[in-house]
């Protein structure tokens, strides 16, 4: 009579180290999903050779978790993963490796070993640089000053759970225009603070569109330049792998 | 300016549309070359599968050719994908054209347009494609601005529902063919285009080997059926040949697979171990047009495996064909990938395994460390007559042997494949799937011993299709496909020791209709595609999309004033002397040896693998100069180390590092 299966040989080796990799979601890739680029990770990872630890049993699954993604559509020089390894490795060395692997527009920006504490603990806020296209910069400005006078700014957005309205206004620490690029658009620069549920870009310029009136013709281009630690008096946040880097210590 | 990239106005609609990732290209091992990059007689190939990119891009067919093109100095091929209905509209909203996903080139620009038909439902994208691109509907109004559309595939063997839309069509494999195409198009453009688009379609069609619907007429008789089909341009052979790749070892192609960033319905790299297939069922239409049988040898398959590992980084190897155990150093291979793969947690797998070609010790070694989750099988007819009748040789015995030994090496649920509709079928040999699933779960309790052993049953309407034994049956009805499935549905709920182990599915007779009409129609069913195009319908493949009343109004208003019906290409059963509308198109099987198998299929008479018995005479390798290619070699695969190339590099010891 048949048992049930259980995997033949021994266990899969054990991870040895854990990496933290900060790598950006660059131009026309900025339309993958987190899922797109779940899939092409482990794919780069295999090609690159990079000795993945993996989970036990019948599907294993390479040990990898992922910290607080930027949504479709959005560009980001500052997302984060951490992978666990079978081996000790050069950090310097799969930083270069994993970024050939990747398709460009996916690039490997640091790789430091983890030293204590938690990852998602320490990306408490995001610096968010929005390109305005199709619209007056001083229009963009009077809009900013208006949604910053109040003190609720509410949207709607759809979870799985069904429609949801909350506050954008709190989260939102910063916000200004810094400046006009080439082509006449506004650029707007604005600190948030990462909070359940997560208040994202497209989701304060709704809430701008409700509170001010203000709509861009075109949907902004949106890139978060960092996510950390917040600083202190407003002044955007701090690299979030500055203390493995200190904890492990550098070159390794 | 040609071949300028039309991104910067697409960007911002892909802001608003679903899954915008499918429509921006930039995936591993894409090609993006200069748009002069063979100077001014440069060809350039736009290469579409018509349907969505998560279904085209894993394609095969298209893979292959845009390599072996891209792989020429003086070429280059880029790949287009039908677009769902939100970003259409946009298009059209703000004049983006039909554009390729690898360097967002218009697809108007290029000289030719290449159309990969699997099937069918593919062909209202097609007219999408065309209409978006700016170019003509109908081959004859285009002039020599327009690419010359060509289609392939295996829906390309009957070309003449099309024949208004595609200015060619090639049938049989394509890379040889392309490159033919490649280089007469390259000295026509060198010469200055002599004598314009027509008389380059002249000199294609003279090859023999292309068809250019335009150089033949069709009469028809007073009854509808047609009396003719002629070439009506001097130096076009009445024929046209297809076309057949002889060496598998000498095409390792794709040497570089597409590693698609969005998700895709084939999440493998797939390996072609073999082309064609001889077991002669009479229902299947790839099995008779990819004839003969021809092998890519163990050593070849072994290089493909590792090299397009190292490409792509997949986690699973697909090694396809129409039936893939049959290999005749199958077990060599299997065993040979799982010893040189283990554990490195990449996974094999055979997509089409027959059940008499089945054994456990294959299936063990392909899932040597891996999930024992689901096998599937296709006996196809539910009967042991009517498995007589398909030429499907499975007995019950042998299936039942088969699921009792997976389910006691540990497999618990099993796919069983079927098809309801087969020529001379009653409800009888439907029903009698009801009992053969039935005894396949209570084999699966025996040797199991366990209560948790599932069957699905997945079911569809049969389809005719043409340069098969079956190309002069009779179709069943919608309705009456529909009243069968629901008796087997009723036969295998009534039982309850089983039921709740036994899932149905299966697919209503409609859309097997549509695709009946498109597969055995003529060139007056164009017009119905074209209405039914005009009215909105796209994406016939996908249930959500497809509307089998807007396919029969347009067939109702289009075939009756040419006096004809759908009836009439669907359910009507054909006499032996009938020119039948793909007649001219040769797939190198006599027409008589097919008459012959109808005959002996309603005789309920069995035919053997010509691979391992004397010769049939179905005609492909004395007419097409071809015979069987296969093993065994008596090679086996040395072990390898399959480390990533920058492994040595990178882990800190081999670096000089100490702990």
């Amino acid at each position: 009579m048949a048992r049930q299966r259980t995997p033949e040989g021994p266990p899969p080796p054990p991870a040895v180290q854990k990496l933290r990799i900060r790598y950006a979601k660059r131009g026309r890739l900025r339309f993958s999903s987190t899922r797109d680029f779940a899939r092409a990770l482990e794919r780069a990872l295999r090609r690159a050779g990079v000795p993945m630890a993996f989970s036990a049993g019948f599907h294993p699954h390479p040990q990898i978790s992922y910290a607080n993604a930027a949504p479709t559509g959005t560009a980001s020089e500052a997302e984060y993963f951490e992978l666990r390894l079978t081996e000790r490795v050069d950090p310097a060395a799969v930083r270069e490796a994993l970024d050939e692997a990747l398709p460009e527009g996916l690039d490997v920006v640091d790789v430091v070993e983890a030293g204590p504490g938690a990852l998602a603990d320490r990306l408490e806020a995001s610096d968010w640089h929005l390109v305005v296209r199709g619209a007056d910069p001083d229009d963009v400005r009077a809009a900013v000053a208006a949604y910053l006078a109040t003190e609720r700014a509410e949207t709607t957005r759809t979870f799985k759970n069904g429609p949801r309205t909350f506050d954008t206004r709190e989260a939102v620490l910063t916000m200004r225009v810094v400046g006009v690029d080439e082509a006449g658009c506004a650029i707007l620069r604005m600190v948030v603070r990462h909070t359940t549920p997560s208040v994202r870009p497209d989701d304060i310029l709704t809430a701008l569109r409700a509170v001010t009136g203000f709509a861009a013709p075109v949907p902004p281009l949106v890139t978060r330049l960092a996510q950390g630690p917040l600083l202190e008096a407003d002044d955007g946040v701090a690299d979030p792998l500055a203390t493995d880097r200190e904890a492990v210590g550098p070159g390794r | 300016m040609s071949g300028e990239s039309v991104f910067p106005a697409l960007e911002p609609l892909l802001e608003q549309v679903s899954k915008p990732i499918q429509y921006v290209g930039g995936e591993l091992n894409s090609t993006v070359k200069p748009w002069d990059v063979g100077g001014d007689a440069t060809v350039r190939w736009a290469l579409m599968y018509p349907d969505a990119y998560e279904v085209g891009v894993p394609n095969q067919g298209v893979m292959i050719l845009y390599e072996v093109l891209n792989e020429r100095p003086d070429a280059l091929a880029e790949r287009t994908y039908a677009v769902w209905p939100d970003l259409e509209a946009l298009m059209r909203e703000h004049g983006v054209p039909q554009f390729t996903v690898d360097a967002h080139r218009a697809v108007g620009d290029f000289d030719l347009l290449g159309m990969s038909f699997s099937t069918e439902l593919g062909y209202t994208n097609m007219l999408t494609a065309l209409d978006l691109a700016g170019i003509p509907l109908h081959a004859a109004d285009r002039d020599e601005s327009h690419p010359l559309v060509v289609a392939g595939g295996h829906a390309a063997f009957n070309p003449e529902t099309i024949a208004d839309f595609v200015d060619c069509a090639v049938v049989g494999d394509g890379e040889e063919a392309v490159l033919a195409i490649t280089d007469l198009v390259g000295a026509w453009k060198r010469e200055g285009r002599p004598g314009g688009r027509h008389e380059l379609l002249l000199r294609l069609a003279r090859t023999g080997g292309v068809y250019v619907p335009a150089f033949f007429d069709v009469t028809y008789l007073p009854d509808g059926r047609i009396q003719r089909v002629a070439p009506n341009a001097p130096g076009v052979p009445w024929r046209v040949s297809k076309h057949t790749v002889m060496d598998l070892d000498a095409w390792p192609y794709p040497k570089q697979p597409l590693v698609p960033l969005a998700e895709s319905v084939h999440e493998r790299m797939s390996v072609e171990i073999f082309r064609g297939c001889t077991r002669g069922c009479r229902f299947c239409q790839a099995g008779m047009i990819t004839r003969p049988v021809r092998e890519r040898s163990i050593t070849g398959i072994g290089e493909m495996v590792e090299r397009g590992l190292a490409a792509t980084g997949f986690e699973e190897v697909g090694l396809l064909s129409l039936s893939s155990a049959d290999h005749s150093e199958i077990a060599e291979v299997t065993k040979g990938l799982a010893d040189r793969y283990e554990g490195t947690n990449t996974g094999l797998s055979l997509p089409s395994t027959r059940v008499d070609a089945f054994n456990i010790d294959l299936a063990n070694e392909l899932t040597r460390n891996g999930r024992r989750s689901g096998l599937t099988f296709a006996p196809e007819g539910g009967s042991e007559r009517i498995r007589k009748v398909i030429n499907k040789m499975v007995s019950e015995e042998d299936l039942i042997r088969t699921v009792a030994a997976a389910y006691g090496a540990g497999w618990r649920q099993v796919k069983l494949y079927f098809m309801c509709g087969l020529p001379t079928e009653t409800d009888e040999d439907v029903l009698q799937i009801a009992d053969l699933a039935k005894r396949v779960i209570e084999t699966g309790r025996e040797v199991s011993g366990r209560r948790d052993i599932r069957c699905t049953v997945s079911i569809g309407g049969f389809v005719p299709k043409p340069h098969t034994p079956f190309q002069w049956a009779a179709q069943l009805g919608a309705e009456e496909t529909d009243a069968r499935l629901a008796k087997l549905r009723e036969a295998i709920r009534a039982d309850r020791r089983y039921a709740s182990a036994i899932g149905f599915r299966y697919h209503d007779g409609k859309p097997g209709i549509v695709e009946g009409l498109l597969s055995r129609g003529d060139r007056r069913v164009g017009r119905v595609i074209e209405a039914v195009w005009r009215d909105g319908g796209r994406f016939d493949g996908w249930s959500e999309h497809f509307s089998y009343e807007r396919w029969m109004a347009a067939a109702e208003h289009e075939l009756t004033p040419q006096g004809v019906d759908v009836a009439w290409y669907t359910t009507r059963e054909r006499e032996e002397a009938e020119v039948l509308p793909w007649d001219h198109i040769d797939s190198g099987l006599d027409k008589e040896w097919l008459w012959q198998d109808w005959l002996d299929a309603l005789d309920e008479t069995e035919v053997d693998d010509c691979r391992w018995t004397p010769c049939f005479d179905c005609g492909v390798c004395p007419q097409m100069g071809t015979e069987i290619e296969i093993g065994p070699t008596g090679k086996t695969l040395l072990p390898l180390t399959v480390l990533g190339a920058g492994r040595a590099q990178m882990v800190e010891a081999a670096a000089g590092h100490t702990h």
